[in-house]
C-alpha cells in the first residue's frame, strides 16, 4: 500500500469517525423531540432553536459530572469495561457501504464480520457489571448478556436468510442484488425478526429491562459517573444507527430507489440516510408506545417465539432456492408464516394467565384457624 | 524484515503474553480476561495465514459466547470476596514438564521442517463445499456433540432436580 | 516468515497451556489454560493449511471442528463447575479426591 493509499485511509477513517459523531448528536435531539411530541409536549425548546443545542448541552454536563469511583472496584476492569463495549461499536462501521463505493474497506465476508464484532461488545457489559462492584451491577449484567446472547441467534439466522438469497456476505453486492425488487418484499418475516432481534440487541424498548431505571437502578451501569457513561450512551446509540443502516441495507435497497441511478453518489448517501432515519423514527415510535417487557417475558420471546421462526424462514428460503419455484412464493410463503405466529401470539395472549405466568406481588398472609 | 514479520512477531507477542498471565495472574477475572486478549491474538494469526473465516469464527465463538460462559462461572462461584487462590504446591514440577514439553515439540518441529512454501489462501467456497460434501458427516455428528453437551449442561447445573 | 514460525508460536502457546493445567488449583483457571492449549492445536492446523504444498481445506475444517468441541467442552465442564461449587462450596481440584484411593 503506497503512502498516498494510507493517507486516504487515516482521512476515511477519521471522516467515518466526525460523522458518526455528528450522527449520534442529531439522534440525541430528534429522539427528545419526537418523544416528547409523541407524549404530546414539547421536548426541548430553551437551548438554541428549537432546542437543536440540546445534545452539546447534554454533551457539556456529562464531561464536567465529578468522576465518583467507589473504593472497591477494580480499577483496571473498570476504565476497560466501557472500551470493550465501545471499540467495537466503531470497528463496524469499517464495512457499512452509505453508497456505491462509498465505504473504507468492503470485505468479502462483510455481513459475518459485522456479526462477529457485534458479539464482542456482551463482554464489556458482563465486566462493565462486575467491576462495579454492587449486586444491582452485577444482576443488571447478568440480565444483559442472557437477553443480548439469546437473541444473537434469531438475528444470525435472519441474516443468513439474506445471505442465501444475495448468494454473498459482500454489503454492497446484497444491496446491488435488491436492484429488481427489495428484500423487505420477498422475505417479510426476516425483516420483522430482524428488526425484532436488532431492538433487543440495542437494549431499547420493549426489551430495555437491563438499564431500567426503575427496574434494576440502572443495571450494570450504576457506578459509571459522567464522562465513562457518556461512552456506553454513545456506543448505544452508534449501534441503534448500525442496526438501523443494517435493515435499510439488508432489506430495504440501501442507496438505491427506482428513478435514481446509482451512479450519483451524494444522491445515494441521502437516499440512504433518508430511509435509515425512517427506521430510526419507527424505534423512538415502538418506544413510545409499549411498555416494557419482563425479563422472563423478554426471554420466552426470545426463544420460544423468534428462534422457531428464524429457522422456519431458513428452511422456507432453502426450499425456494432448492426446487426453483417461482419469485413471488417465498413472499407468499414469508407472509403465511407471519400471519400464523401474529394470529397464534395474539390469541395466546388474549386467554386469560394461566397462574404460571403471574407473578404474584403481595399473598396475604394465611389466616390460622388456631392462632392465638 | 519485511511488514508481515513484524505484525508476526507482534501478535506473537500479544498471544504469549496474555497466555502467559492467563496462568500467573492471581485474580480469576483477570485471568478470564487476559484470556479473551490471548484469543483475539490468535484471531489476527489466523488473519495473517489468510484464513479470515476462521479468524471471524474465532472472534465469534471465543469473545462471543466462551468468554461470557467463563464469566457467568467465576461471578457464580466466588469462593469468597477477593480471596485469590494460591497455586499447588508443585508447581516447580509443572514449570519443568512444560519447559521439556517445549523443547521436545520445538525440536522436533525444526527437525522435520519441510521446503520452503509460500502462504496460500482456502478459497470461501471451497471451504463451505468441502465442510458439506467431504465432512459432511462429521459436521453432522459435530452438530450432534453441540447437542448432548447443551442437554447435559442443563440436567447437571439445573437447580432442584435430583435424579 | 514461514511455517516454522508458527509452529514454534504453537508449541510455546500448548506449554503455557501445560503448565496452567499442572500448576492451578482452581477449576476454572485448569479450565482457561485448556483452552490455551485448543487454541495452540488449531494455529497448528492453520498453519499447516496456508503453507502446505497442494491448496486444500483440510486444516480448516478440523480447526472449525476443534473449535465446535471446545465450546461444547466449556459449556459442559462450567456446568459440572456449578455443580461442585454448589455440593461443596469451593472449586478447589485438590479437594476433590472421594473416588482416590
Amino acid at each position: 500500500m503506497s503512502a498516498l493509499e494510507t493517507l486516504l485511509l487515516v482521512l476515511a477513517i477519521f471522516g467515518v469517525l466526525t460523522g458518526l459523531s455528528v450522527i449520534v448528536l442529531s439522534l440525541i435531539w430528534l429522539e427528545r423531540k419526537f418523544l416528547g411530541r409523541m407524549q404530546m409536549r414539547m421536548g426541548p425548546m430553551h437551548v438554541g432553536p428549537f432546542g437543536l443545542l440540546q445534545p452539546v448541552a447534554d454533551a457539556v454536563k456529562l464531561m464536567a459530572k465529578e468522576d465518583l469511583l467507589s473504593s472497591l472496584v477494580d480499577r483496571v476492569v473498570y476504565w476497560v469495561a466501557p472500551l470493550a463495549v465501545f471499540v467495537p461499536t466503531f470497528m463496524i462501521w469499517v464495512t457499512i457501504p452509505v453508497a456505491r463505493d462509498l465505504v473504507i474497506r468492503n470485505l468479502d465476508m462483510g455481513l459475518f464480520y459485522i456479526i462477529a464484532f457485534s458479539v464482542l461488545s456482551i463482554v464489556g457489559l458482563v465486566t462493565a457489571g462486575w467491576a462495579s462492584s454492587n449486586k444491582y451491577a452485577v444482576l443488571g449484567g447478568f440480565r444483559a448478556a442472557a437477553q443480548l446472547v439469546s437473541y444473537e441467534i434469531p438475528l444470525i439466522l435472519a441474516v443468513l436468510g439474506v445471505a442465501m438469497l444475495a448468494q454473498s456476505m459482500n454489503l454492497e453486492e446484497v444491496v446491488n442484488s435488491q436492484s429488481t425488487v427489495v428484500y423487505a418484499l420477498v422475505q417479510p418475516l426476516g425483516l420483522v425478526i430482524f428488526f425484532i432481534a436488532g431492538l433487543a440487541e440495542l437494549g431499547r424498548t420493549p426489551f430495555d429491562i437491563h438499564p431500567a431505571e426503575s427496574e434494576v437502578v440502572g443495571g450494570p451501569f450504576v457506578e459509571y459517573s459522567g464522562a465513562h457513561w457518556a461512552v456506553f450512551f454513545l456506543a448505544e446509540y452508534i449501534n441503534t444507527f448500525a442496526i438501523a443502516a443494517l435493515t435499510v441495507l439488508l432489506f430495504l435497497g440501501g442507496w438505491l430507489f427506482p428513478g435514481i441511478s446509482g451512479d450519483v453518489s451524494a444522491l445515494g448517501v441521502l437516499v440512504f440516510l433518508v430511509k435509515t432515519y425512517l427506521v430510526i423514527l419507527v424505534v423512538f415510535w415502538i418506544r413510545g408506545t409499549y411498555p416494557r417487557l419482563r425479563i422472563d417475558q423478554l426471554m420466552s420471546l426470545g426463544w420460544k417465539v423468534l428462534v422457531p421462526l428464524a429457522l422456519v424462514n431458513v428452511v422456507i428460503t432453502a426450499s425456494y432456492m432448492f426446487y426453483g419455484w417461482s419469485a413471488w412464493s417465498l413472499s407468499l410463503m414469508s407472509l403465511a408464516i407471519l400471519g400464523a405466529a401474529i394470529w397464534g401470539l395474539s390469541k395466546r395472549m388474549r386467554t386469560a394467565p394461566t397462574p404460571e405466568y403471574t407473578v404474584k406481588l403481595y399473598v396475604p398472609a394465611p389466616e390460622a384457624s388456631n392462632a392465638g | 524484515m519485511s511488514l508481515s514479520l513484524v505484525v508476526f512477531y507482534l501478535l506473537g507477542a500479544v498471544c504469549l503474553g496474555g497466555a502467559v498471565g492467563v496462568v500467573v495472574s492471581r485474580n480469576v477475572v483477570h485471568s478470564a480476561l487476559l484470556l479473551l486478549v490471548s484469543l483475539m491474538g490468535v484471531a489476527g494469526l489466523y488473519l495473517l495465514l489468510l484464513a479470515e473465516f476462521l479468524a471471524l469464527v474465532q472472534v465469534l465463538i471465543y469473545g462471543g459466547a466462551i468468554t461470557i460462559i467463563v464469566l457467568f462461572v467465576i461471578m457464580l462461584t466466588r469462593v469468597q470476596e477477593f480471596r485469590a487462590m494460591k497455586d499447588n504446591p508443585q508447581w516447580p514440577l509443572a514449570v519443568v514438564a512444560a519447559l521439556a514439553m517445549f523443547v521436545l515439540l520445538a525440536a522436533a518441529m525444526i527437525k522435520g521442517a519441510p521446503s520452503e512454501t509460500t502462504r496460500q489462501s482456502v478459497s470461501f467456497e471451497e471451504l463451505g463445499s468441502s465442510l458439506f460434501t467431504q465432512w459432511a458427516v462429521p459436521f453432522e455428528v459435530a452438530s450432534l456433540v453441540l447437542l448432548v453437551a447443551l442437554i447435559g449442561a442443563i440436567v447437571i447445573a439445573r437447580e432442584g432436580g435430583e435424579e | 516468515m514461514s511455517l516454522i514460525h508458527f509452529q514454534v508460536l504453537s508449541a510455546a502457546l500448548f506449554s503455557i497451556g501445560v503448565y496452567g493445567v499442572l500448576a492451578r488449583r482452581s477449576a476454572v483457571m485448569v479450565l482457561l489454560a485448556l483452552e490455551l492449549m485448543l487454541n495452540a492445536v488449531n494455529v497448528n492446523l492453520i498453519a499447516f493449511a496456508a503453507y502446505g504444498e497442494q491448496v486444500q481445506a483440510t486444516g480448516q475444517v478440523i480447526a472449525i471442528f476443534v473449535i465446535t468441541v471446545a465450546a461444547a467442552e466449556v459449556g459442559l465442564a462450567m456446568a459440572i463447575i456449578l455443580r461442585l461449587f454448589r455440593d461443596r462450596a469451593s472449586v478447589d481440584v485438590d479437594e476433590v479426591d472421594l473416588m482416590k484411593w
